[in-house]
């Protein structure tokens, strides 16, 4: 609202003759631009795909805006820099999010789809009598250990993260609630910077003083040391979330004399729900592949475990990088035999790596599932208030 | 094509498992393994595993956790068809925490780069029921030179020049010392870049010890479990290494044989020959090698002898150790460590390590030393 | 929704004061739920450092600096683990602070509005992509096809220090790790920069746009000024995932230990996490405690940064 004033400045200077051309101006530019980039590659002999669209991309950025500065003046040559800016930077984040995922599909989904005796037994089957470079396998034991932990994580850091939110938004403004609030804000800013593996040797630490056995692994503590990197996420996004309901909203349900906790409840939250959705979700989305606090407190298994509270339990992330690991199998004939069932698999020199990627296809999979869930949570819920 | 082809497999497999499920014992069992034997601990032992019950947990060495997984599942299964019921597992802590773990009664067993040394096995007695604990060497492993040259297949080396390019002294492939080793060669005029492990770990303190026994003033660092010299390539792990290996040209490391891969192995002069890794060469080194003095009769160490010039020896390698309890407190327990501890160092238990963790089977005497070793093991 | 809405049935009722008692308890608990929360991060915090410092005492106490005899330095440990993880991660946040900030102004005020939850969405998938999944991606894709441009780098430029040196393939350098740690943090920074920009008063944008501003002047004007504080935010989250990311520089780089500001020479490098991860499978006794001596170190420094950063966005002044 401070900064009304400052808007009317650069306009004040209109120059009549301006002209906007249509935006397909842009693809003569771009395509201007490109040819040049080839041409000047293939002289000096560096000709390839990726220095072509780098070169070409850099030329279009002189190319259009000194087009536009010559027919649209000089305050529209400027937007249309910056509208290429922004074109190149979305273009620039969507290459190795295509790349990543073309990686992950085509070596992970094969390997899912390739999977013996039927299509999809990479995720019915566990690692039970998998040996060597048995062809075989799957991540049942670690898909449901991931899914169990982050079940509990979130258990645990969304009540706690969304009311030290509440806190901050909606008490913590006078007295000693009010230095508190700057206390904890402080201290989420700085838990946020909590590295992973520090996370883990807490979560192991807590655990170790009040067992009696040193080697405990517990799937708990894993969810214990994952709810330390969730909590200040949750906070932060939700508290985020929460400021932007207007206070108008908050006033006009005291003036009807609706208590404060039900005010939080009913229009606060209700308003906020769908950022609350987005910020429980990205939290879900850093916590869900974790690496490193898990190796350290969940141990490993190669079958299923429910029980939260007794014995070590694989997760995805863990096992991906226990299967990377392992690299390269040893094959020293034809076929492997699983010494508990007797089943006989085709040995694989990669099939480690090929579980690994097949893994990370899985859990990206998830992870998707549970983002298209939230938005549609989020759409579902959300208050049609804003664009 | 791969799949259709695994399918097949699969369902022939499925047929044979109809026909063998009927046989049930060790025998039939064996054949997919390619193991030729039947007829030894493992199938003398074979009435025994009914009676295992319980858990029984292990930790250490991650060198040796390959093996140890097909040992434990191998294990399972066998016992599994004779009705038995007992969990064995190994966690792959680290040697050091894998001994800590041991010592304090919280594993049963423990895998080990390093043997438990004197202090160790004193202090051992408290958690084994007042009798000592003995070390047993169970894995075997070469460790292999692998190198990425392009056009160059087969390398002969000997301990000096190796020396000389982890030390950074000798840096070009047409480096003369290297030439004259491989006369047939065409060598690149080409930057050596060798790849060490950026992790502490058992491979490197093996392999350094090996150079400086052998070449101790091209390789002047000593026998060092974390790199000496600043900079240069290294991977994490064993598969960190051998990707970096794999992702350059010019490239030298070392690493487990088993996860060589498709990369090219240097042959190592020993005496006046080069001898290219293999799982029996490997195994010689540990037979021509001399007990260590002063342990007990049951507490296995060998000493390698690392300069050995006798014909056929791969001398590159890494032993890893089982730690046992000379005694245990509960039957059960013992029970089930002894049949374990058996079935690992068995014929059919070495080829199951061979199979799948590359690792060389231990000589037929030695097994039987091991053996009467953990008869020894007295149990309640 | 929360599970206190069993008693949602004063929500309608009138100011009554028949309703007050319910009202009270209802306040008194959700008060306290809420101040307990805050009060159970302090005791977190708290517990985490005390933790740390606990652990590392013995290599403390056994170290040059204090003992004078042991074979390690505290200092010599830390301090180019320290220097490798700051380097990788102002690196990284040069790459992606830009971008980001390109991304979300493109989806919140370029894009067609159809489009731009979709593309949203698109930036938010790169969040969820597992570390471990970056890691396999950055080691076995990214830094083969790196090579050309580190090459072209190293000599046209190299008389930059920072692309100086002398590189060896595989390119298992900091500027790998640094570019795949930027991809890592671009969506954290972009997703709450283009919810910050979203919020930008409609009623400024309009008046802009109908004085006649360009899109560009718009947002110079009263985009960027509004979303300033919110972006710094979004950076110092970034920030924090950078430093403390473990497995992608895991599994990337050729770890080092020196004070070399070229970037593209392998083996000159290292974080404090992913020493850490490295060393901790065989460590144990002082080593470990050494490693979590490394670990409180890195939880100081983020503690350190925070705290500048958040001086820096007081002192630009509250927004609001």
């Amino acid at each position: 609202m401070s900064s009304s004033t400052s808007v009317q400045t650069p306009l004040s200077v209109r120059s009549t003759d301006e002209r906007r051309l249509p935006w397909y101006h842009l693809i003569f530019t771009g395509l201007a631009g490109l040819l040049v980039a080839v041409a000047a590659l293939s002289i000096a002999g560096a000709l390839s795909v990726a220095s072509a669209i780098l070169l070409g991309f850099v030329l279009h950025l002189l190319f259009g805006w000194t087009y536009s500065l010559v027919r649209e003046g000089p305050r529209w040559a400027m937007d249309r820099l910056v509208t290429l800016l922004v074109i190149g930077a979305f273009a620039v984040s969507m290459f190795p999010l295509l790349s990543l995922l073309w990686s992950v599909i085509s070596r992970g989904m094969t390997r899912v789809l390739a999977a013996k005796p039927d299509v999809l037994s990479f995720w019915t089957s566990d690692m039970s009598g998998i040996i060597g470079g048995a062809d075989a396998g799957g991540v049942f034991h670690a898909t449901v250990g991931t899914l169990l932990i982050t079940l509990w994580a979130s258990i645990i850091s969304i009540p706690v993260g969304l009311f030290t939110a509440i806190f901050l938004v909606e008490y913590a403004d006078q007295g000693w609630k009010r230095t508190l609030g700057k206390g904890v804000t402080f201290l989420v800013d700085v838990m946020t910077g909590i590295p992973s593996i520090v996370a883990g040797l807490f979560g192991l630490a807590v655990f170790i003083a009040f067992m009696p056995d040193q080697s405990v692994r517990m799937g708990i503590m894993g969810a214990v040391a994952l709810s330390l990197l969730m909590i200040p996420t949750v906070v932060r996004n939700s508290e985020e979330m929460l400021r932007l309901v207007p206070m108008d909203l908050r006033e006009a349900a005291y003036a009807l004399g609706v208590p404060k906790w039900l005010t939080i409840v009913k229009v606060v939250l209700r308003t906020a729900i769908a950022g609350l959705t987005t910020g429980v979700t990205l939290a879900i989305a850093r916590v869900i592949g974790e690496t490193a606090p898990l190796l350290l407190t969940v141990g490993m298994v190669t079958s299923v475990n429910w029980d939260m509270f007794d014995g070590r339990m694989a997760t995805l992330p863990t096992f991906i990088n226990q299967q990377y690991r392992n690299g390269n199998a040893n094959c020293m004939s034809e076929t492997v035999t699983n010494p508990v069932n007797q089943e006989i698999y085709a040995c694989s020199i990669s099939t480690n790596i090929d579980r690994a990627w097949a893994a990370a296809f899985t859990l990206i999979v998830i992870v998707m599932v549970l983002n298209i869930a939230a938005r549609m949570i989020s759409h579902y819920f959300s208050p049609k208030l804003s664009r | 094509m791969k799949v259709r082809k695994n399918k097949l497999v699969s369902l022939a497999a499925l047929g044979l498992v109809g026909g063998l499920a009927l046989t049930a014992c060790g025998g039939g069992a064996e054949e997919g393994n390619g193991g030729s034997a039947g007829s030894d601990n493992g199938g003398a032992e074979a009435g025994g595993y009914a009676e295992l019950t319980g858990n029984l947990a292990g930790s250490g060495a991650s060198s040796m956790q390959n093996a140890q997984t097909a040992w434990t599942e191998s294990f399972m299964g066998l016992v599994g068809a004779e009705g038995g019921d007992l969990q064995v597992t190994y966690d792959p802590t680290g040697s050091g925490t894998g001994r800590e773990q041991f010592l304090s009664g919280q594993v049963k067993f423990a895998g080990t780069d390093a043997a438990l040394d004197e202090e160790e096995l004193a202090a051992s007695t408290e958690q084994c029921n007042g009798e000592q604990a003995f070390n047993l060497p169970v894995y075997i492993s070469p460790i292999a030179v692998v190198f990425n040259l392009e056009g160059v297949e087969a390398l002969n080396l000997s301990p000096e020049v190796i020396g000389g390019i982890f030390a950074e002294t000798i840096t070009n492939w047409n480096d003369p010392a290297i030439a004259e080793l491989n006369p047939d060669a065409t060598l690149p005029d080409l930057p050596i870049v060798p790849v060490h492990r950026s992790d502490d770990s058992g491979t490197t303190e093996n392999f350094t010890e090996y150079l400086s026994e052998n070449a101790p003033d091209a390789w002047p660092h000593g026998p060092i479990e974390t790199w000496p010299i600043d900079g240069g390539q290294s991977g994490d792990g064993t598969s960190g290494l051998i990707s970096a290996v794999e992702g350059g040209n010019g490239t030298i490391g070392y690493a487990d044989a088993s996860q060589a891969g498709n990369l090219g192995t240097a042959a190592i002069q020993v005496g006046e020959e080069f001898v290219p890794f293999s799982s029996a060469a490997a195994a010689k080194s540990v037979d021509v090698s001399p007990r260590e003095e002063g342990r007990a009769e049951n507490d296995i160490v060998v000493s390698l002898d690392r300069t050995t010039t006798e014909e056929g020896v791969y001398p590159i390698v890494l032993i890893s150790y089982l730690a046992l309890c000379g005694s245990y407190a509960d039957s059960a327990e013992g029970e089930a460590v002894k049949a374990y501890a058996s079935y690992i160092i068995s014929e059919d238990g070495q080829a199951v390590g061979e199979q799948n963790a590359g690792s060389a089977p231990i000589s037929d005497e030695l097994r039987t030393e091991a053996q009467a070793a953990i008869d020894g093991i007295t149990v309640g | 929704m929360s599970s206190t809405d069993v008693e949602s049935e004063p929500s309608t009722a009138p100011p009554a004061s028949m309703k007050t008692s319910g009202r009270r308890i209802g306040d008194s608990v959700f008060s306290y739920l809420s101040v307990g929360s805050g009060v159970l991060i302090f005791l977190t915090l708290a517990a985490v450092a005390i933790f740390l410092t606990s652990e590392s005492m013995p290599a403390i106490i056994a170290s040059q600096e204090f003992a004078g005899t042991a074979e390690f330095s505290l200092i010599q440990t830390a301090l180019p683990l320290i220097f490798g993880t700051v380097l990788a991660s102002a690196i990284a946040l040069i790459i992606a602070i830009p971008i980001s900030i390109g991304i979300a102004l493109f989806i919140s005020h370029f894009a067609p509005r159809r489009m731009a939850a979709g593309l949203g969405y698109m930036i938010d998938l790169l969040a969820a992509v597992p570390s471990v999944v970056y890691g396999l991606w950055g080691g076995l894709w990214l830094v083969p096809r790196m090579e050309p441009l580190y090459v072209f780098l190293n000599t046209y430029f190299g008389w930059i220090p920072l692309f100086g040196g002398d590189p060896t393939a595989p390119m298992r350098n900091l500027a790998s790790a640094s570019i795949v740690l930027a991809v890592m943090v671009l969506p954290i920074i972009t997703a709450v920069s283009r919810e910050v920009f979203l919020q930008t008063p409609r009623l400024q944008e309009e008046a802009a746009l109908a004085l006649g501003a360009t899109r560009w002047e718009t947002i110079k004007t009263v985009v960027l000024p509004f979303g300033r504080s919110g972006v710094v935010a979004a950076s110092m989250l970034g920030l924090g995932r950078a430093l403390g990311e473990t497995m992608a520089v895991l599994m990337i780089l050729a770890p080092g230990a020196t004070f070399s500001l070229h970037i593209l020479e392998v083996g000159r490098h290292n974080s404090i996490a992913a020493n850490i991860a490295s060393k901790q499978a065989e460590a144990s006794g002082v080593d470990m405690s050494l490693l979590i001596f490394t670990g409180l170190v890195l939880f100081v420094l983020t503690f350190i940064i925070n705290a500048l950063a958040r001086w820096i966005v007081a002192r630009s002044g509250p927004k609001s």
